[in-house]
């Protein structure tokens, strides 16, 4: 595999892989000198056509404790603003000799479209509400450092599935991984063909967790409202909102996850996003090792491919 | 070369297979059809060997954009004629989106003086419902039917006339000139901001979906304002199994009511997004398998009424571009009767009677085109399409007459490849080249 597109590229040999690698640099990380010269004279250009200052950050930080050159290309004040495609921004930096193109856009697919037009490895950090799989794997990362392990464990996923690229690609990653997933939504926002997935399907949190030992919040955007998607914020927050009481009911050593960024008082209380259960800053810390491996086994060359088979 | 509209010369087509029928020859002259037997002579016509071939009255489109005016880059009416001789095509029905819409009289007048510039194919204009496609205020109507033009066929295609009340107004009125509204079934609301279909494909890809029922309730709706004011409705582009069971169930209340089919509807599913090239992104958008077939049962059994192209040529930059951005439509013309014998007549749901009907005769009534869908007989317009129907070919969009490439078959290999055209007795298309 020459590029991580989606989280359902992955086996569950290769997924294991980069998780291990992570666990491996987070360990060398821990030293006093965090950087490694594993891919100098490497560039990797951050490509980022939505603001995300948390996921671009975090590459870049792995791509520098890699010693790659790092070059950041925003969509704003370059030519991008100015009416450039995608395909000529592509190669441009093809033209360039970028070894890896990481690459947020709000448009679906956008990071297939790049991988047809670009020889170097393409990084999908978000593409719309497709897919996100470096978030999947920081966070299946998590739940295996708190947890022990993947397999058998019950996740429930919480929020707006439907607009949802962290819910894809996690509910992808944990099926291969063997984990149960249950996700939980009003069924406005969750999709038409939910059933069809590698997962359950619930509309009432209550009843799912209890029986969960992760549970994922996602980020419900208060102004879904307008499209009818719920009625408040107030009623989505009553009814599927993680707050004290809910807290409460879970199962001693159950965890909870959000990929940030958190609405504190919509879909989780700053009580439950405070407290020692909440893995939300552990969850960035393990981005970069993430982050770091996935680039690593992208670019750092032969026999060190994240998987062995060709496209 | 420009072409006289009324040929000067004959021809005698020897072999050829009437509709799929016997082998016999048509003897050509004046521009319409002068004899038909075995074993004809006529010293003073040109010999064409149709040994073979396949015989269709002159193919006719309900739906082509030509782009003309305004996005001559794409398409011009010369362009787009040229590709529909090469179908196979005399008469086309060019859609009113141009810019500026066809809304008035002289804009479709200067869209069919185009047409009879080129000589390649008729272009029937086909006007507006609404100015400048606004869907609120009814467009002259009257006089575009009453213009040179002779406009019959109204449709906003591309946006969905989709106030009730509007629509009523329109199918009414359009009865003074026994006019039809070629509706885009698009309920707007449930579309927003919508991809491909919805379901299974577009929940996994993350693309906003186009939900089925958005075209059937709009056609349901229809179907019953139509029967209510005693008017003429079509169905553009009908794309969904829901909506063929509701055109079967209005056809059988007596409602005047008769649609259309695209070839890649017939052919395509939403599985091609898959790989987020927007080559396959169109609107309406590909369905399921279960969707195509309903399709296909709905053409052969009549309740899908003909094929019609859809042709949407676009520039290269228009679909090299992420999936959201890119432009919606297929071109179509040069690939359609492949198309249809491919899933049609390869399959056996047809037979080239049928062809024959749902590419000519029936578009050509439904659109109140006189000379247009007319039995290969004695004394017609000699609008003869020779097509060979054993022939395979691949798909190569460079090769195409028409300004766009965005063609979904490139690189496939399908049936069939159009011989000759002969437009009122000219050749349009010969040897399979334009003329």
């Amino acid at each position: 595999m020459r590029h991580l597109l989606s989280a359902g590229d992955l086996t569950r040999d290769e997924a294991v892989l980069v998780l291990d690698t992570a666990a491996e640099l987070a360990r060398i990380s821990g030293r006093s000198v965090k950087k490694f010269p594993t891919l100098r004279g490497r560039t990797v250009v951050n490509l980022f056509y939505e603001d995300s200052t948390r996921t671009r950050t975090s590459f870049e930080l792995a791509a520098k404790r890699m010693s790659a050159d790092v070059i950041n290309f925003s969509a704003k004040g370059s030519s991008v603003s100015k009416g450039e495609s995608l395909k000529d921004t592509a190669l441009t930096l093809q033209a360039m000799g970028a070894d890896g193109v990481v690459i947020r856009h709000g448009s679906a697919g956008s990071a297939h479209r790049l991988a047809g037009w670009v020889d170097g490895a393409v990084l999908n950090a978000g593409d719309g509400t497709h897919e996100h799989p470096t978030q999947a794997l920081l966070d299946v990362y998590t739940m295996r450092e708190r947890m022990g392990r993947v397999d058998g464990l019950r996740v429930a996923i919480v929020g707006d599935i439907l607009h949802s690229r962290v819910a894809r690609s996690n509910v992808l990653l944990l099926h291969t991984l063997g984990a149960e997933v249950t996700l939980v939504a009003p069924p406005t926002l969750m999709p038409v063909s939910v059933p069809t997935w590698p997962c359950a399907v619930s509309y009432d949190l209550d009843e799912v967790l209890p029986k969960s030992d992760v549970v994922m919040m996602l980020r419900v955007q208060a102004e879904r409202m307008k499209d009818a998607f719920f009625p408040t914020a107030r009623e989505y927050s009553r009814r599927y909102g993680l707050d004290r009481d809910r807290f409460a009911r879970l199962q001693d050593g159950a965890i909870v996850m959000h990929p940030g960024p958190m609405v504190r008082g919509m879909e989780i209380s700053a009580e439950v996003a405070d407290s020692a259960r909440s893995t939300v800053n552990e969850q960035v810390t393990n981005g970069v090792s993430v982050r770091m491996a996935v680039l690593y086994l992208l670019l750092g060359g032969s026999g060190s491919a994240i998987g062995n088979q060709g496209d | 070369m420009h072409k006289t509209l009324e040929a000067e010369s004959a021809y005698l087509i020897r072999g050829a297979r009437i509709a799929g029928g016997d082998p016999g020859d048509i003897l050509i002259r004046d521009g319409v059809i002068a004899d038909i037997g075995t074993g004809l002579t006529a010293d003073d016509a040109e010999p064409v060997d149709a040994e073979g071939l396949i015989a269709l009255p002159g193919l006719v489109d309900l739906h082509t954009h030509l782009r003309e005016p305004g996005r001559e880059d794409a398409e011009t009416v010369a362009s787009g004629a040229r590709a529909a001789a090469m179908g196979g095509y005399t008469a086309v029905h060019a859609m009113a989106n141009t810019d500026p819409v066809a809304d008035t009289a002289g804009v479709v007048e200067q869209v069919w003086r185009l047409g009879r510039e080129s000589g390649h194919c008729d272009v029937q204009p086909v006007g507006a419902v609404t100015r400048g496609l606004d869907g609120r205020h009814l467009a002259e109507l009257g006089a575009m039917a009453d213009s040179v033009a002779r406009v019959r066929v109204f449709s906003d295609d591309g946006m969905c006339v989709s106030d009730a009340l509007l629509m009523r107004r329109a199918l009414e009125y359009v009865k003074a000139f026994d006019g039809v509204v070629a509706q885009h079934a698009q309920e707007p609301r449930l579309t927003e901001g919508a991809q491909m279909n919805e379901g299974v494909v577009s929940d996994r890809l993350g693309l906003t979906g186009w939900p089925a029922v958005a075209e059937e309730a709009i056609i349901a709706r229809d179907c019953l304002l139509t029967e209510h004011v005693g008017s003429r409705l079509h169905v553009c582009h009908v794309s969904t199994k829901g909506s063929v069971q509701i055109l079967r169930w209005a056809k059988g209340r007596g409602c005047d009511v008769t649609a259309e089919v695209t070839p890649h509807h017939l052919l395509l599913t939403d599985e091609l997004a898959e790989t987020y090239d927007p080559i396959y992104k169109v609107n309406p958008p590909l369905r399921t398998a279960e969707d195509v077939h309903a399709l296909r049962e709905g053409l052969a059994d009549g309740t899908i009424d003909c094929v019609a192209t859809d042709h949407a040529p676009h520039p290269i930059e228009a679909k090299e571009a992420e999936w959201a951005n890119a432009a919606m439509g297929m071109v179509g013309l040069e690939t359609a009767l492949s198309v249809v014998q491919h899933t049609m007549v390869d399959t056996g749901m047809l037979d080239w009677a049928g062809v024959a009907d749902r590419m000519s005769i029936a578009p050509a009534r439904i659109g109140r085109l006189t000379g247009h869908g007319r039995p290969i007989a004695v004394g017609e317009p000699a609008n003869v399409t020779l097509y060979d129907a054993g022939a395979k070919r691949d798909i190569d969009p460079a090769a195409m007459a028409s300004k766009s490439r965005n063609t979904p078959y490139q690189g496939m290999r399908v049936p069939g490849r159009v011989v000759a055209t002969f437009l009122r007795g000219a050749p349009t298309v010969l040897k399979g080249k334009i003329q």
